[in-house]
């Protein structure tokens, strides 16, 4: 990867940059801000679409093939947990399709003609299709047969996977940029090959981590709701089977996430090795067992007042290589190469270590994402030992308050999983070719992107309230009565009518 | 460079069908005041959307894709410059998607009305700001040689800007009404019907005005498709008082589907006007955002193009498919069974 030339406004983004450190209303902090508060908030609902959908479309399947009206219960209960859901990922998602051009038109204009594409078909083939078919399922169940309104609910939960696909694609763009050539001026990136876009080894790696690991936040909540019923001994017949499949379907989650997330960190190192160092806080380069990886560290982790830390030596190699004697190379040596291939780059962002993100960031929030998926997997575990079916002993009610309040984990996991990977880049915007600083909107006054920040902030905050109180809710009521299943022509004997 | 020509007019194409389809989900929110005269029947105005609003809201989204992905510079010069017109209308569409979704879901007045009125403002607010958009798209704002708007929210609200919101304001709202009295039965529908004929006679008042104006406009700018400016802006005109006709006549659904065709002709209207510019520029000419300057690499536009060629008739056909499978009017008689289950 060479060096490009710059985006033309380096001069008076150098002068700008003495002023800018101090003002409150830098539309550059202002807008990420706003990016990241958004992309976090809109990604509270996307894993309980992707995962909740499965679940909900496999209770129904069962459903559908045994006739056991339980699951049909099951299917109702989480399908209004699915739903109050989607309608926040639907309208949350817009904002992020309008962020790049409201607040980052110069990174929208230089790689448009490569990353537009992904998002055009993100719309034309995934949207229209989960959009259509969520519809359907909603409203069709009195009014498609009991298997055509099954396949609604599976295509709607296909259109949502492929649209998490072509997002991740376009974002492994950032990370990682292939199948493009910069235009002969220099100006803006050019797509030159679709295909190796959409086969970023990034995306291949990133799709099903992402995607498991919503799978687990799903999961998580048939637990918590499950476990909440069954520790005041409620619904307990539709309940246990419910909790049994959460915490399988956990486990089997955690897996993917586990072999997804490993191929992820071998990706990492192999395109932006800086990422990988700076999730260990690693300044020198270092091989062998001095790659070592530490749990946990007391102390600033940027070297100079480390007190104390708890490490296991090799791991950070394997992690990295796969080998036990590989080398790993650190944040300094990285910034010296970077420094070299990108002079000019260099010189806008001044300071010590230009080149490196903010080191306690990565370093945190990489342990915490394990942390989290990593408690999450323990707990169902244990849950699966203590209901097992020769179990001679009741479960204890301290197990039942786990369960109930384990269900945000795996979301915690997600969440600074991404505050990981998109810190973790800075500074850069997209990897190698244009800077986070000389992405932002020229022409949007601070006061705009504040005004901005501060209603989404309120207009989000009011809504998270009503949106869990309604959950919450919901999920306390516990499944509905339901009429005798089986022996009517239609799906209208035994489902209810839904409306609005 | 001919893919770019296209690619106007797919993203034109698409425009239409979202002021089509989230047009008339507009309407049937701002219809609620008017027509919803209790819980039962607010509920039967809603439903007649519920099953198809969030599909097409997604049109705005296909469409945003699309022009990001066609039109890089205009995706970023229009959507930066025009950033609090924009963020209104975000704000607008997300309390009115949570509202249909959370409104039936406590049984008490107080929060229901809460989400009517939230129904009915993010219904009328885009509909009035994408017509005060797309209106300055057409008129030109200020760009400068690097491409970026150099205006504020009140260079948007300058007499066409806002003759043109007011337009769309109307439009979708009687298109709107004509499809709940095209989806629901009893007083609802009678008074859809009365209500449509009124609001109908003063949105033909005001888009001749408009149309009118948009023609003299293209004239003046020396726009080379002006035939078509004026073909199109003679067919909208046409349709509307064609849909007008056919609601006094009791014929819904000729109703709504001229309505429809307006909506459609009103916006290549709008489009034939702009070409082959796609943002002029009012400080310049030669700053004006053209399908030359502002579009992909015509590797990516032939990408697009299979894309589009592939996956929007399939769309379009589910979707229609959609729309048969709820084609039953929402009764009255339905919406209390229903409730009654609940309970």
């Amino acid at each position: 990867m060479s060096g490009h030339p710059a985006q033309g406004r380096i001069p008076e983004a150098d002068a700008e940059k003495g002023r800018r450190s101090m003002d409150l209303l830098d539309p550059l902090l202002l807008a990420r801000w706003q990016f990241g508060l958004t992309t976090l908030y809109h990604f509270l609902f996307v894993p309980l679409t992707l995962g909740m959908g499965l679940v909900v479309a496999i209770f129904q399947t069962t459903w559908v093939r045994t006739g056991n009206v339980k699951w049909l219960q099951l299917t109702r209960l989480f399908g209004k947990i699915f739903l109050i859901n989607f309608a926040m990922g639907v309208v949350t998602g817009i904002v992020q399709e309008f962020q790049f051009g409201m607040n980052w038109s110069a990174y929208s204009r230089f790689v448009g003609d490569v990353f537009g594409a992904p998002l055009a078909f993100e719309g034309l083939l995934a949207f229209f299709f989960e959009a259509t078919f969520i519809g359907l399922w909603i409203f069709g169940w009195d009014r498609l047969g009991r298997k055509l309104h099954l396949a609604t609910l599976w295509l709607a939960w296909i259109g949502a996977v492929m649209s998490a696909y072509f997002i991740l694609a376009a974002n492994s763009f950032m990370q990682n940029p292939v199948g493009y050539r910069m235009a002969d001026d220099g100006g803006r990136a050019e797509l030159t090959d679709i295909v190796a876009v959409l086969t970023n080894p990034v995306a291949l790696a990133t799709f099903p981590h992402t995607l498991f690991a919503s799978f687990m936040f799903a999961a998580a909540v048939v637990i918590s709701v499950a476990a909440w019923h069954l520790a005041r001994a409620r619904n307990e017949e539709i309940m246990r089977p419910a909790l049994r499949f959460g915490m399988w379907f956990m486990l089997a989650s955690f897996a993917g996430v586990a072999i997804a997330g490993d191929q992820l960190g071998l990706q990492m190192v192999a395109t932006q090795p800086m990422k990988m160092a700076a999730a260990e806080a690693l300044y020198n380069t270092a091989c062998g067992a001095e790659a070592s990886f530490s749990i946990f560290s007391i102390g600033t982790p940027d070297g100079s007042s480390l007190i104390w830390s708890l490490r296991v030596p090799y791991l950070l190699s394997f992690l990295s290589t796969h080998t036990l004697d590989g080398c790993v190379e650190g944040i300094n040596n990285l910034n010296a190469e970077y420094t070299e291939n990108w002079p000019m780059f260099a010189d806008q962002l001044g300071g010590d270590l230009p080149f490196a993100p903010i080191i306690w960031v990565t370093y945190w929030s990489f342990r915490w994402m394990m942390g989290f998926g990593g408690l999450a997997a323990i707990i169902s575990v244990v849950g699966l030992w203590l209901t097992r079916k020769k179990a001679t002993r009741t479960v204890p009610q301290w197990a039942w308050r786990v369960a109930i309040w384990s269900a945000p984990l795996p979301l915690l996991g997600s969440l600074v999983g991404w505050v990981f990977t998109e810190m973790g880049r800075q500074p850069w915007i997209v990897f190698g070719l244009m800077l986070t600083e000389d992405g932002v909107s020229p022409n949007v006054p601070g006061w705009s992107v504040l005004i901005s920040l501060i209603a989404f902030t309120a207009i989000y905050a009011i809504l998270a309230v009503v949106e869990f109180g309604l959950i919450l809710k919901t999920a306390r009521k516990g499944p509905d009565p339901l009429p005798a299943a089986g022996d009517g022509d239609t799906a209208d004997d035994n489902v209810p009518t839904t409306v609005y | 460079m001919d893919l770019a020509y296209l690619w106007f007019f797919i993203v034109g194409v698409l425009f239409v069908g979202y002021f089509i389809l989230d047009g008339f989900d507009f309407g049937v929110g701002m219809s609620l005041p008017f027509l919803g005269k209790d819980d039962v029947s607010r509920r039967q105005i809603i439903n007649t959307i519920g099953p198809v609003w969030d599909l097409n809201e997604t049109w705005v989204i296909v469409a945003g894709a699309c022009l990001f992905a066609a039109f890089p510079e205009w995706y970023a010069t229009l959507f930066s410059g025009f950033y609090l017109a924009l963020l209104l209308i975000l704000l607008a569409l997300i309390a009115r998607g949570v509202s249909f979704e959370y409104r039936h879901q406590r049984d008490s007045l107080r929060w229901k009305r809460g989400f009517d009125r939230m129904i009915v403002i993010g219904s009328a607010l885009p509909a009035f700001l994408w017509g005060v958009a797309v209106a300055n798209i057409v008129h030109g704002v200020p760009i400068d040689a690097g491409h970026e708007f150099t205006g504020s929210l009140l260079t948007l609200l300058n007499p066409y800007g806002l003759l043109g919101g007011v337009t769309t304001l109307l439009l979708f709202f009687t298109h709107g009404v004509y499809f709940v009295a095209l989806k629901t039965d009893g007083k609802v529908r009678d008074d859809a019907r009365r209500l449509a004929t009124r609001s109908g006679v003063l949105t033909v008042v005001v888009a001749a005005v408009f149309l009118v104006w948009t023609v003299l406009h293209a004239a003046s700018v020396g726009a080379p498709a002006l035939l078509l400016v004026i073909v199109c802006a003679a067919l909208a005109a046409v349709l509307l008082i064609a849909s007008l006709v056919a609601n006094a006549r009791d014929r819904e659904g000729w109703a709504f589907g001229f309505g429809a065709g307006t909506v459609a002709f009103a916006v290549l209207t709008l489009w034939l006007a702009l070409f082959p510019n796609v943002m002029p520029s009012t400080t310049d000419p030669a700053y004006s955002l053209t399908i030359e300057n502002a579009s992909s690499t015509d590797y990516t536009l032939t990408i697009m193009s299979w894309a589009a060629l592939a996956f929007l008739p399939l769309a379009l056909a589910y979707q229609g498919w959609t729309y048969w499978v709820f084609r039953k009017r929402v009764t009255r008689s339905r919406i209390e069974r229903a409730a009654a289950q609940v309970h």
